[in-house]
């Protein structure tokens, strides 16, 4: 994992003392709230619904267990004892006071974090597969080159005020984990035709209000030239995105009014210039960075034990099904630990689960943990003989839900319980529709299902790319929420389609029941999953289902 | 004929805290919504308005939020309104946090 050296160090520090004086004038009232809004936006404080909200940046979703360990003492020290995990990979306390802030950034400080570019319109946290490292069908690790993008991109003179916020993400697999396609810049690696590992380059994705599929502008980069071409593009796009609009500055709106074509050319010209100014101290930054992510020393030892408990045990083994993924270590498993336990906030952990956390990859995972962006956490490198023990460790701390892809493993954004943008709640829909679904005891039949909500048009949660897609909007002073289908965040990304009317707060969760239940009803076989079926039948029997019972009303 | 004028609270976020709060006819900023100036003139409103933004080391963001009279005080109108008055739904905390106690 890398440290931060002497340089990192200093400038956190430096940044801190500054905030902690910012935040005293403000106090005093030696600056106004007009002077100190882009202040503190620039350290990650936004002002919320009910407080203030602190949104601490996890660096491609890679922590340890000093770094969970001291999340949870902040949680406890400042916060109400619990933080939430967000899709971009972070973290966020929902009730710092003000005047507490300079102390909590500089207990970050103390274990190499920080909360600098998790707003503004500059370059955001570089997210990456939260598999990295680790899994099976990885070509190689993301984290150096998401590493390099980090310390490159942190205070970039040139980028401190672009068009608006700017979002890369990263993937060393095949399989998209870091939903490439749906970022201003997505980097997924792939081999040439010498086996040589190097970037698709995919830009102009984005949700929001304009959903957009990021388009391919650069089928192969090699490595070495990476940062000379992701410079590039933010280069042009400073200069040439959209200003005049809020609306219409991400880069996705250049590139749809500009065309591929012709910004592909303007890119290259200008990546002939930057290739010319980088001279390779880059690369030679880039191999030092690699250093600092060598694979951990895996253990050899049998797995009996975990065959044993997945033949005698089935509560385990139903946690082994869906919560575990492949390493590339055949002895080891990736384990997602679920933050969606049923009726719970998707996300959230209280102190007292981070330290459990911390303490099992400090015991048994090599020390690494990981956020995912669909809000849960990754012990990344687990000997398989070890696999019983943390299954147990989970289940008393709550932590053992088994549902990590099914559909109560919900993406949802904070909403209008905290947010100042939202047009509607979100969390609440999520905690019944996974309460409803446990009841049922339908979830693990269902199958693989991700039903990503948004409580407002930013789409912070993804309904964009949920296979079902829950947007919540303000229809005339009344809460009412719109369904979209076929969306997916993969290396099939797409854009979900929206269904027809939205329903009101109680139609929502039989709603989503009637659609599951025709999927059920429709389906070729068990095998054959939501997304699968839907793109075989299509939308038609799934709004017939959802809007079957509103007709036979209306005809009442 | 003009449409009648919906009455207003004068609301913000106290700047150490972040708390929701509501401006009360004699100038203090209370937590409760209820003890709110329930303000049914237009021009009135704004003046409200002009003397909350001039309290910038009390408050953050002061708006005009639509209100109504009730029993005890003024109510508000628009859901998020009512959620900024008793905090969020899926823990008891904010507001109604405080009102337990």
């Amino acid at each position: 994992m890398y440290s931060y050296t002497d340089f990192d160090e200093a400038f956190v520090r430096t940044r801190v003392a500054q905030f902690s004086e910012q935040v005293r004038r403000r106090i005093d009232g030696s600056l106004t709230e007009d002077e100190f809004k882009p202040l503190r936006l620039m350290n990650g404080l936004y002002l919320q619904l009910h407080a203030y909200m602190l949104r601490v940046a996890i660096p491609y979703g890679t922590l340890d267990s000093r770094k969970m360990r001291q999340l949870a003492m902040i949680a406890e020290r400042w916060d109400k004892g619990y933080g939430h995990f967000t899709t971009r990979q972070n973290i966020q306390f929902n009730w710092p006071k003000l005047g507490d802030v300079p102390e909590i950034l500089s207990a970050l400080a103390d274990v190499g974090m920080h909360a600098i570019q998790t707003s503004g319109n500059c370059v955001r946290n570089v997210t990456a597969d939260h598999f990295a490292g680790a899994a099976a069908d990885e070509i190689e690790d993301p984290r150096p080159v998401a590493e390099l993008l980090r310390q490159w991109s942190t205070d970039h003179p040139e980028f401190q005020f672009l068009p608006r916020k700017f979002k890369i993400a990263i993937t060393g697999s095949p399989n998209d984990r870091a939903v490439t396609k749906s970022h201003d810049i997505g980097l997924r690696m792939v081999r040439d035709a010498d086996g040589e590992p190097g970037f698709e380059v995919i830009v102009g994705g984005g949700l929001g209000r304009t959903p957009m599929i990021g388009r391919v502008v650069r089928d192969f980069l090699p490595k070495a030239d990476l940062l000379p071409y992701v410079e590039a593009i933010l280069g042009v796009y400073n200069e040439l995105g959209r200003r005049d609009n809020k609306y219409k500055a991400r880069v996705k709106i250049l590139v749809h009014e500009t065309g591929l074509e012709p910004l592909r050319e303007i890119i290259e010209e200008r990546f002939i210039e930057t290739r010319a100014e980088f001279g390779g101290q880059d690369m030679a930054l880039l191999a030092e960075i690699e250093r600092a992510f060598a694979p951990p020393a895996f253990r050899q030892a049998p797995t009996v034990a975990y065959d044993d408990f997945y033949r005698e045990d089935p509560v385990f083994r139903a946690w082994a099904d869906t919560n575990l993924a492949r390493h590339r270590n055949a002895d080891y498993a990736i384990v997602t630990i679920s933050l969606k336990a049923h009726g719970a906030t998707p996300g959230d952990a209280t102190a007292e689960q981070m330290r459990v956390m911390a303490d099992l990859a400090e015991r048994y995972g090599h020390d690494e943990l990981r956020i995912s962006h669909e809000q849960n956490v990754i012990l990344p490198h687990v000997h398989k003989a070890d696999l019983p023990a943390i299954h147990a460790a989970l289940a008393q701390a709550g932590l053992a839900t088994a549902n990590v892809g099914l559909i109560s493993d919900i993406i949802a954004c904070p909403g209008m319980d905290y947010c100042a943008l939202a047009t509607a709640r979100s969390i609440p829909v999520a905690q019944e529709i996974a309460t409803r679904f446990d009841a049922l005891d339908l979830e693990h039949e269902v199958g693989p299902l991700k039903i990503k909500i948004s409580g407002c048009i930013n789409a912070c949660g993804h309904h964009h790319v949920g296979h079902i897609g829950i947007l919540g909007l303000d229809r005339a002073g009344v809460e009412n929420y719109q369904i979209t289908l076929g969306g997916d965040g993969t290396e099939t990304a797409a854009i979900g389609e929206k269904t027809g009317p939205g329903f009101a707060y109680d139609e929502i969760v039989p709603a989503v029941e009637r659609i599951v239940r025709a999927y059920l009803e429709i389906r070729s076989e068990p095998s054959e999953t939501f997304l699968d079926t839907l793109r075989r039948v299509g939308h038609a029997p799934f709004k017939a289902a959802l809007y079957e019972a509103e007709g036979k009303q209306d005809a009442a | 004929m003009s449409r009648p004028y919906i009455p207003k609270v004068v609301t913000a976020n106290a700047l150490l805290e972040g708390d929701v709060v509501y401006l009360t006819p004699d100038d203090r900023w209370t937590r409760h919504h209820h003890e709110a100036e329930l303000i049914e003139d237009e021009a009135h409103a704004q003046l409200r308005l002009l003397h909350a933004a001039a309290r910038k080391a009390e408050v953050v963001g002061p708006y005009l939020a639509d209100a109504k009279a009730g029993p005890d005080g003024p109510e508000p109108v628009h859901f998020r309104e009512v959620f900024r008055t008793r905090g969020p739904s899926n823990y008891r905390h904010g507001k109604q946090e405080a009102a337990a106690h």
